[in-house]
């Protein structure tokens, strides 16, 4: 790291070293892509959506590619919280970086005995995912509605002794309302976009190209939908967001800060370059040193209009 | 962490499918049969995923490897664009290949359609004494890498879907017919999923063990995304596991084809 720069950023309560995340389910439990690079340059790891009882997930295929995005179906496929506090997070803490627990449930009691338990486990954060489109029951029914956000938020937050991050989904017709009601109802920081939901046919065979016939899409192709909303959400909560959706590069992720993000994460750009979360990094470094910058906060809701 | 290699050598096999020597210390020393590399594309067309392409041959003394793609959609087109002498984009080896146990003696690879590249250095690298293979095309023209395939085996069968060359029909009607006449001690399959469901079941009847090659529509390439998933057994119960990391190699065992 270079002198004289200051990455740190602070979400909500969550003192991350820099504003670049893993998301979640894109980077399992962070093993796979240690063999990749040292992982704890890393600001913070979004571990793989888990759910309170182990879930098998969705009948592949689980992916399609679509231009300059994919579609992805996997049904939040996880061996539980329990096992993840017990298998994954010793792995985990042996390295210096932040820890979030992404989480989902099928009811809102579900998601109170998660953050109860993780709140007892060695995590530093809790990000209630509210917004996955790859299953049936659950999570996409309560992050449509501001008021089914409030309820579920507020309650959850009488067990959450950890900063607690509230994951969007951009399936919505105003997202504003939706920050908002998670920012009334405790939430520390928002997180957003999740995928978008959508669908890919085969013309060929007729069929579907998901198992589950639609799933969420992410990479490139949504960025100037979730550029847009990580814009309107800064303007419209007092809390920090995290954005995320198609971050490729640095000049992406700044774009990200610059609407209004206090932090970003990236998924899918990933899978095509396993070294783009350190790239992402050092870009944000050479471009603060290039434009005489000390800290990262600094761009931070810097859009000029 | 390099990732970026030179092609040594480009050169179509058939009308539509092409095969590239890349020149790859690492991969070439570290590469076991069966084990795949992921390929970039580059972004034209907006392609974003890499592809996941078997490991088709390797020359460990020279540091090089042979992989070969059949033309399907944008990103093999895109690949078949590269030249000799171009830097290409491979993460690998991935994923867990064949099984090369000392103790099968008697071992027949059975492939089909592009299914047949993993299996030309598993007949190479296996130390069986004796090695057949038995591969399916759908017709003459498809028939590629017929003297590669007859020197790393004792006996090769070919067979098209129209008889256009060698025996008419399905590679698991001649596997019968060659484990009647002497059988083996280990099947290997890859190839389209009906073939290695077949396969699977043929291995049962003969009471034979068998690994399949599995193919899934792949993500990350590494274990860590989870879209790459097949059925395979745990206890009495089944469970969706990675093709790309667990995988693609299953023993016949372990694996669900429904
Ligand atoms: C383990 C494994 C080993 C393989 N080995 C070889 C090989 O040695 N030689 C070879 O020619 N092909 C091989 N394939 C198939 C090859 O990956 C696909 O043909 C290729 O990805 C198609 O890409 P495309 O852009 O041309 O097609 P498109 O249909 O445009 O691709 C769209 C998306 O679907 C995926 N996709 C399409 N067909 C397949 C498929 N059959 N399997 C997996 N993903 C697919 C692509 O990767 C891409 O993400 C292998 C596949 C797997 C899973
Ligand atoms: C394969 C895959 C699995 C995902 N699983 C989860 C999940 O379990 N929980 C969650 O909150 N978001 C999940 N997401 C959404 C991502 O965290 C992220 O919000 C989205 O992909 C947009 O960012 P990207 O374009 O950088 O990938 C998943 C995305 C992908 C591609
Ligand atoms: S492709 Fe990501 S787990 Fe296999």
């Amino acid at each position: 790291m270079r002198e004289n720069i200051n990455l740190k950023v602070n979400i909500g309560g969550l003192e991350l070293k820099n504003p670049v995340i893993a998301a979640s389910g894109c980077f399992g439990f962070g093993r796979e892509y240690s063999r990749f690079f040292d992982i704890k340059r890393l600001g913070g790891i979004a571990v793989r959506g888990l759910t309170l009882q182990p879930q098998k997930g969705n009948p592949p295929p689980r992916i399609a590619e679509t231009p300059s995005g994919i579609l992805n179906s996997v049904g939040l496929q996880n061996p539980g919280v329990h096992t993840f506090i017990e298998k994954e997070i010793p792995f985990l803490r042996k390295i210096d970086t932040t820890i979030i627990a992404n989480v989902s449930g099928n009811t809102i009691e579900e998601y109170e005995s998660m953050a109860e338990i993780l709140s007892n486990a060695d995590v530093d954060a809790i990000e209630l995912n509210l917004s996955c489109p790859n299953v049936q029951e659950g999570c996409l029914r309560f992050g449509s509605s501001a008021q089914k956000v409030e309820s579920v938020v507020s309650r959850v937050k009488n067990y959450a002794k950890k900063p607690l991050l509230v994951k969007l989904t951009p399936n919505v017709t105003d997202i504003t309302e939706i920050a908002k009601a998670a920012e009334e109802a405790g939430a520390d920081s928002v997180s957003l976009i999740n995928t978008i939901l959508g669908m890919a046919i085969n013309a060929k065979t007729r069929r579907p190209i998901l198992g589950s016939i639609t799933g969420g899409l992410s990479g490139p192709a949504v960025k100037p939908i979730a550029l847009r909303m990580v814009y309107e959400v800064s303007r419209a909560v007092k809390i920090p967001v995290i954005g995320m959706g198609g971050i490729c590069n640095a000049t992406d992720a700044i774009e990200f800060l610059l609407a209004g993000a206090s932090a970003v994460m990236i998924g899918t750009a990933g899978f095509a370059n396993p070294m783009v979360w350190v790239e992402t990094i050092e870009g944000i470094e050479d471009y603060m040193a290039e434009n005489s910058i000390n800290s990262v906060t600094e761009l931070i809701g810097g859009l000029i209009v | 962490m390099n990732t970026r290699y030179r092609i040594l050598k480009a050169e179509y096999l058939n009308v539509d499918t092409f095969l590239l020597t890349v020149q790859s210390e690492l991969i070439s020393k570290k590469a076991r049969p069966g084990q795949i590399v992921t390929i970039k594309c580059g972004d034209e067309g907006g392609v974003i995923l890499r592809r996941p392409i078997s490991i088709c041959s390797v020359d460990r003394e020279k540091g090089t490897f042979d992989i070969a793609i059949q033309i399907r959609g944008k990103g093999t087109k895109i690949l078949s664009k590269f030249k000799a002498g171009d830097m290409i984009d491979i993460m690998g080896p991935l994923g867990q290949g064949f099984s090369l146990y000392p103790k099968h003696k008697k071992i027949i690879a059975i492939g089909g359609g592009i299914g047949i590249f993993p299996l030309l250095q598993l007949l190479k690298d296996h130390p069986a004494e004796n090695k057949k293979a038995i591969l399916g095309f759908r017709n003459k023209s498809c028939v590629i890498l017929e003297e590669e395939f007859r020197q790393a085996c004792n006996e090769l069968f070919i067979s098209t879907d129209d008889g256009s060359y060698g025996d008419k029909g399905f590679v698991t009607d001649t596997l019968k017919k060659v484990m009647d006449k002497e059988p083996a001690d280990m099947l290997f399959f890859c190839g389209p999923l009906p073939m290695m469901k077949l396969g699977v079941e043929i291995a049962k009847e003969y009471n034979t063990p068998c690994e399949v090659s599995m193919e899934q529509r792949m993500g990350c390439g590494i274990g860590a995304c989870l879209v790459c998933v097949c059925k395979t057994k745990k206890e009495d119960d089944w469970e969706y596991t990675q093709v790309c990391k667990m995988g693609p190699v299953f023993s016949g065992d372990k694996i669900i084809i429904d």
